[in-house]
């Protein structure tokens, strides 16, 4: 085999076994973050002793709280580099996205700076969740009767 | 029991969008955005009520479940309202999520700077 053959075959192979590499890892961390989000909501049910639902809003203030803390430390941007969508789909991803653009522009000033970009990836999320939920809700509601 | 199915969903939502991320031009951004209206779109039939009730907090973790709060507080609301009710209710159920980010990353800025 002479030496341009074993390189097609290397760039044939190299991206396909980093595929396999990061979804492993996004399903490993992203599963870890639901048991992580099971265990806040036995916790919190049982310490502050409220309901599930209740519990369940404490446990997305609390991962919320540790995106944005630990990204304003600065080294929650490599662990998203490293996780990709294992900590972008999970709502970290979310808080992540809103403190990290929020730091970036903060020399631009309060208002045009911080307040106008915190929301320049968030937004889209929110934007077409809110769209999507008034076309679904209003489709379960006029036709299925709510 | 649920703490696997947290783990084995949980997981899976993050798979789906890695394979995603990793074979399409589309971004982060693209794919948040299409799970929070898959998320939506799964309450049609409240499907996504009974993934809750079987997985808990694996369900409750990935942005799915956005989507899934939004179009849950609008028809508790709507079922009073009406039509205007989805509008009342929409952000009923995500907004301590929001409102905490928005907190959170206001008092951040405040007092951290960027590393580079």
């Amino acid at each position: 085999m002479n030496s341009e053959k074993y390189q097609e075959l290397i760039d044939k192979h190299k991206p396909k076994e980093r595929r396999a590499k990061n979804a492993l890892i996004a399903f490993i961390v992203g599963g870890i973050m639901g048991i992580i989000g099971q265990f806040l909501i036995d916790a919190y049910s049982n310490l502050f002793s409220i309901s599930n639902s209740d519990a369940a809003v404490f446990m997305i203030m609390t991962l919320v709280f540790i995106a944005c803390l630990f990204t304003a430390f600065g080294f929650f941007d490599n662990w998203v580099a490293f996780a990709k969508c294992g900590l972008i789909i999970p709502i970290t991803g979310f808080a992540h996205s809103m403190t990290s653009s929020g730091m970036e522009y903060r020399k631009e000033g309060p208002i045009y700076g911080v307040g106008s970009n915190v929301f320049k990836l968030a937004g889209s999320v929110i934007f077409y969740g809110v769209v999507s939920a008034w076309t679904f809700g209003m489709i379960r509601l006029l036709i299925m009767g709510g | 029991m649920i703490y696997l199915y947290s783990f084995l969903f949980a997981g899976f939502i993050c798979l789906i969008g890695q394979v995603i991320l990793d074979n399409t031009k589309l971004s982060p951004g693209h794919i948040t955005s299409l799970f929070v209206v898959i998320g939506s779109s799964l309450d049609i039939f409240n499907i996504y009520d009974k993934i809750i009730l079987y997985v808990g907090g694996g369900a409750l973790v990935p942005i799915t479940s956005f989507g899934h709060s939004l179009i849950h507080g609008a028809l508790d609301k709507a079922s009073d309202f009406g039509p205007i009710g989805i509008a009342m209710g929409m952000f009923d159920l995500t907004a301590p999520g929001i409102s905490a980010a928005i907190v959170f990353t206001f008092f951040l800025t405040l007092f951290f700077k960027p590393k580079d």
